[in-house]
């Protein structure tokens, strides 16, 4: 059981994690903080268009939450913002347990988060960059130009431990 | 009654004490909970600072009063009443005994430390506290004795200052002095025992501090109740607060315990039933304390449970569980030390009289993950900031890991505990 959650792959993400440090200039930044845990993340995008064109990010935390956001930038960085979105809706799919998402080569690497599932109070460490992420391309969808050098705060309240409920999360996704 | 330790006594371990001075198995067994396996594993409850368990007494208390003798309290004409407000009377007078008070009525019960915190904060801290006044508090403090003191501050135009905390975490006594040497301060708010390093503050000597320079002294018992010994009048503080579900009692019950005078002249914090005396449709007149401060129907049965845990430490005798969390953290810090070349250990020095909470962090393993692979051996720690982050910060540490012995721990758990580390290290390669 602990062994399909803290596997080499996750180790190695939470070790050197990819694309770690602060954008020159980002078009969008984002702070997502778990006030009950204390992780932190400021997740920094360069938008352009609907092309995003490089993620950086700081912060700490668990194993979990490094590499799930490590493994996202990789995800993310040169793809169009459905593209993103679009992989988001699949790794929220496999924090779910949903049928068949296990299986979804897309989501690559990030698969290896797959055990994470299992494990109730965790599922929150997995999602705090994609929350994130998802805030920072709303943001850049109100104001594609805006929000330069902005930086937006957030604490991820979302009510999770307590038995992660798929159907009430599920509302609040876009 | 003895005196409170303090660190300044800091009795090391004598070396006779190779076991602890309290009957480990008798006691496990009047704790019920502690009989079930978690994950495949005997439940090893190492979280006791968050939240103790409860003991058998306790539970059957609760049960035995709802069984027999339920009604509301102080105003029935009828038999239930009358006895329902013996038991919660009988418990003020327990509890007020467990923390060496002269008189029941300095007890005012609540439903938490929190809670009693905040009554002083909005009674005592809005009447008294204006521009150019201080509260001075600790950087070691709990969020429940800082937060409730900003809301007052900015409310009041009152200012906060914190003493620092010390390289070797204890608090800067010379700096508290530096602090009371303006003159402006009013109140000085600490914990009695840290929740996050354990830590034993010199109470009695912060009182003496606090009083020469005209300030009054709250402490934040909430850690210290469950494992010291108390007695408020030989620390000669102003207000002592605590929380039942630290101490073996019930969730949603706490005591605040002040000097009487210091009652009279605070205002209500809550109105409505209970605390009146003659109510007009323009104004009211208020009971006398502590009634004054228990607004509405109590908690009851709460208070009852309470005072059944109360007793339940008392019989034990907290200056033997005081030796025995001395001597469990003594084994504990130096376990740790020996078996881990990667751990680091927050907090005073084996040797120094402490509580048996232990902070730590292992090589690069975040605590988070060490709480969840702990858990599934069974152990039960705590990860995080412990609601302490000003001192999170002093320490240069996000989070750290917390295994809070108590009087049903014994050198089986820390076993179990260095086994799941080594479980821990192996998964992370380290
Ligand atoms: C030192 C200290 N103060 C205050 C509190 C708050 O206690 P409660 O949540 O019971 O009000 C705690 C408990 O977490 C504590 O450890």
């Amino acid at each position: 059981m602990l062994e399909s959650i803290f596997r080499e792959l996750i180790l190695e993400h939470y070790r050197k994690p990819r694309n770690k440090g602060a954008l020159e200039n980002p078009t969008v930044t984002v702070s997502m903080r778990n006030p009950m845990c204390g992780d932190e993340i400021d997740l920094m995008l360069t938008i352009d268009g609907d092309r995003i064109e490089a993620v950086g990010f700081t912060g700490q935390g668990c194993s979990i939450s490094q590499a799930s956001v490590s493994m996202m930038t990789q995800g993310v960085i040169g793809r169009s913002i459905d593209a993103a979105l679009d992989l988001e809706k699949r790794f929220v799919a496999l924090m779910r347990d949903d049928e068949g998402a296990s299986e979804d080569r897309k989501l690559g690497d990030l698969r290896a988060l797959q055990g994470v599932a299992k494990l109730p109070v965790r599922i929150k460490c997995a999602l705090l960059g994609w929350n994130a992420l998802d805030e920072a391309i709303k943001a850049h969808q109100k104001s594609p130009t805006g929000a330069m050098g902005e930086k937006l705060e957030f604490e991820d309240l979302t009510e999770l431990p307590a038995g992660f409920d798929p159907a009430t999360h599920k509302d609040d996704l876009p | 009654m003895s005196a409170p330790k303090t660190a300044s006594q800091a009795d090391s371990l004598p070396a006779e004490l190779t076991e602890s001075p309290l009957d480990i198995d008798a006691i496990r067994a009047e704790f019920p909970i502690l009989d079930q396996q978690v994950h495949g594993h005997r439940l090893v409850y190492l979280d006791s600072a968050a939240s103790a368990q409860r003991p058998a007494v306790v539970i059957r208390t609760i049960a035995d009063y709802y069984t027999k003798d339920h009604a509301n309290v102080h105003r029935g004409a009828h038999e239930l009443s009358v006895r329902a407000t013996r038991r919660y009377e009988d418990a003020r007078g327990k509890v007020a005994r467990f923390l060496g008070a002269g008189r029941a009525d300095e007890v005012v019960f609540t439903r938490s430390t929190t809670e009693s915190i905040n009554l002083v904060s909005m009674t005592w801290g809005i009447a008294n506290l204006g521009p150019g006044d201080v509260v001075v508090v600790s950087e070691m403090e709990h969020h429940s004795n800082l937060v409730p003191w900003q809301i007052v501050c900015e409310r009041t135009g009152a200012e906060i200052q914190a003493i620092r905390v010390t390289d070797d975490q204890r608090l800067d006594l010379d700096h508290l002095d530096a602090l009371l040497g303006s003159g402006d301060v009013r109140l000085v708010a600490t914990g009695h025992v840290s929740n996050a390093i354990g830590t034993i503050h010199p109470v009695d000597e912060i009182a003496r501090r606090a009083h020469e320079a005209g300030a009054l002294y709250l402490i934040d018992g909430a850690q210290a109740a469950p494992q010291l010994p108390i007695d408020v009048r030989a620390i000669d503080c102003d207000f002592y607060t605590f929380s039942g579900h630290k101490a073996c009692g019930p969730t949603g019950i706490g005591a605040l315990w002040a000097r009487r005078e210091l009652l009279d002249a605070m205002p209500p914090y809550q109105g409505g039933g209970e605390m009146i005396e003659e109510v007009r449709i323009e104004r009211s007149t208020y009971a006398a304390v502590p009634h004054k401060f228990e607004a509405g129907t109590p908690n009851i049965a709460g208070a009852i449970g309470f005072g059944a845990a109360v007793d339940f430490l008392q019989a034990l005798d907290p200056e033997t569980i005081h030796a025995h969390e001395k001597r469990i953290a003594r084994l504990v810090l130096e376990r740790l030390a020996d078996e881990f070349k990667a751990i680091t250990l927050y907090g005073p020095a084996p040797d120094v009289a402490r509580a048996g909470v232990v902070s730590f962090t292992l090589a690069d393993i975040h605590p988070h993950d060490l709480a969840t692979i702990l858990d599934h051996e069974g152990v039960a720690i705590r990860a995080g900031h412990h609601c302490c982050q000003p001192l999170m910060r002093r320490l240069g540490v996000a989070a750290t890991a917390r295994a809070s012995f108590y009087l049903y721990n014994a050198e089986d758990d820390l076993e179990a505990l260095v086994r799941g580390l080594h479980r821990a290290q192996e998964l992370f390669r380290v």
